[in-house]
């Protein structure tokens, strides 16, 4: 207990570290993974192809080495950004692809009548998407969703080897000054365990919403 | 047009197929500017210089790499040989009948999956100071077995019911059911789970890289800093990043193949022919 009180302000950056890291590269990956998606189930085929490669690509690339890649190779290209922002590009577009994979899993859950249906009622490519598709891929999509972002909020603890003050990275300072490294350890996975349980608490509150009985 | 697709679009007229030849076509260009643009960003920052290059010429920095690509395997392997032992373990925890056993298995197995990897590595590494191949492969075994522990029970739950039914009426111990009937019936359907989950291990084999494990990342960066060979920082990303991403490829690849050939398994209604299903169904 001690070595949280005493050290509350250090946990509390770090903390909210991991918070904005997490909510910032959530927001790139659903952005860029919706765009992604949309290009993969397109009927242009470079726009497939290239949904694709990015998801093969990204999916088979340590984290580590895109962290590696993004916040030691960029500055060579002379393209020198806060490192919180390298951490957010390279978090954001490495779950990109898995929130590509789960919304393209969803879409093609939804039957192929009914978008022929929709179709054959007159409706506009837009309306068949918004009214009849949409809805129901998001009922299979929230599920898988969830696991995506509470794998990203874990994620987060490698963006702290690269100088983004986040939750891991915040051993270093408490140990310096010489508190039980255990407890500091404890401390540091409450954090973490309030983070993915609060997200896993949304997903479940939306999963509920969205369910019905088939 | 491909299937996945249908539910969205019609069968494309020829006006349609004009758009979409002409968006495919700005796709393409786009495509081609940013490949273009991060091409001469490469000769603009001259990384294609000799003596950028001239590094990976010697034999010590080939050596490095190898010796680092080797260490990346060794942790892979040692994780998959811990990891799979220990999913089978807890699997077998979590589906047992007594409730302690089960509250137990189901309590650590649960704790494991919420932590992230790395918490649990710098715990191991730092706190019980162990070596960092040994903190990186306790990590990646309490992690991967986890999650592999629960692919596990997944899949012998996913046996029908029948089979372990059928099992009991003939008087087979639950033991016996377990390693006769269900287990061999699930790892069939669980195979193509547990390669992808090994997947995911050989990635984050790339975490022993910050505690200093002397892995493949380890030797580029070493590479890659070295004044001598003029900070061929982006040279050495692009020799180990292919080579990452095809090893990670390959396993996939494996897994996906192995899901096509279980797909047409006895277990699509094809039950009372299970033994010449393969040949059968070998279109499927």
């Amino acid at each position: 207990m001690n070595v949280l009180t005493s050290n509350w302000s250090t946990y509390w950056h770090g903390f909210l570290g991991t918070l904005w890291l997490t909510l910032a590269s959530a927001a790139l990956a659903l952005v860029l993974g919706v765009l992604i998606a949309g290009f993969r189930v397109s009927p242009v085929k470079p726009l497939r192809a290239f949904g694709t490669g990015w998801v093969t690509v990204l999916r088979n690339t340590p984290l580590t080495l895109l962290f590696f890649i993004v916040v030691l190779g960029l500055p060579r290209f002379h393209i020198t950004l806060p490192f919180f922002t390298f951490a957010v590009l390279a978090l954001g577009c490495y779950t990109s692809a898995f929130v590509c994979e789960a919304l393209r899993s969803g879409v093609n859950t939804v039957p192929t009548g009914q978008g022929e249906a929709a179709r054959s009622l007159g409706m506009t490519f837009g309306q068949t998407l918004s009214l009849v598709v949409l809805p129901q891929a998001y009922r299979a999509v929230v599920a898988p969703l969830g696991s995506v972002m509470i794998a990203l909020a874990k994620n987060t603890a490698i963006a702290g080897s690269f100088s983004v003050v986040e939750l891991l990275g915040t051993y270093r300072t408490i140990n310096e000054l010489g508190y039980n490294i255990v407890w500091t350890f404890v401390w540091i996975a409450v954090g973490y365990l309030i983070i993915t349980l609060a997200i896993s608490a949304l997903f479940n509150v939306l999963e509920r919403r969205v369910a019905v009985s088939r | 047009m491909t299937v996945e697709s249908s539910a969205l679009y019609d069968v494309p007229g020829p006006k349609a197929l004009a758009r979409h030849r002409l968006y495919g076509i700005l796709a393409l260009v786009v495509i081609a500017a940013v490949v273009g643009w991060v091409i001469w960003m490469l000769f603009h920052t001259n990384q294609f210089t000799y003596a950028k290059w001239t590094a990976f010429q010697y034999k010590g920095v080939q050596e490095l790499l190898l010796r680092g690509l080797g260490n990346t395997l060794k942790a892979f392997g040692w994780t998959v040989l811990f990891a799979l032992p220990f999913g089978a373990l807890f699997a077998a925890g979590r589906l047992s009948d007594h409730r302690p056993v089960r509250w137990v298995s189901t309590l650590v197995v649960e704790f494991f999956r919420a932590m992230p990897l790395l918490v649990m590595i710098f715990f191991i590494f730092v706190a019980l100071k162990v070596e960092p191949l040994w903190a990186l492969v306790a990590g990646l075994t309490l992690y991967n077995g986890s999650v592999l522990a629960e692919v596990f029970r997944a899949g012998v739950l996913a046996v029908p019911k029948g089979q372990k039914e059928a099992a009991f009426a003939l008087g087979l111990r639950k033991t016996q059911v377990m390693t006769y009937v269900l287990v061999p019936q699930a790892v069939r359907s669980m195979l193509p789970t547990i390669v992808s989950q090994l997947v995911v291990a050989l990635k984050d084999t790339s975490l022993g890289f910050l505690i200093t494990y002397e892995e493949f990342l380890h030797a580029g960066k070493l590479i890659a800093t070295n004044l001598d060979y003029d900070l061929p920082f982006i040279p050495v990303v692009m020799v180990i990043t292919p080579i990452y991403i095809g090893m990670c490829l390959l396993l996939s690849w494996l897994a996906k193949w192995l899901e096509r050939r279980g797909r047409r398994s006895p277990r699509e209604g094809a039950t009372p022919v299970a033994d010449a299903g393969p040949v059968l169904d070998a279109q499927g």
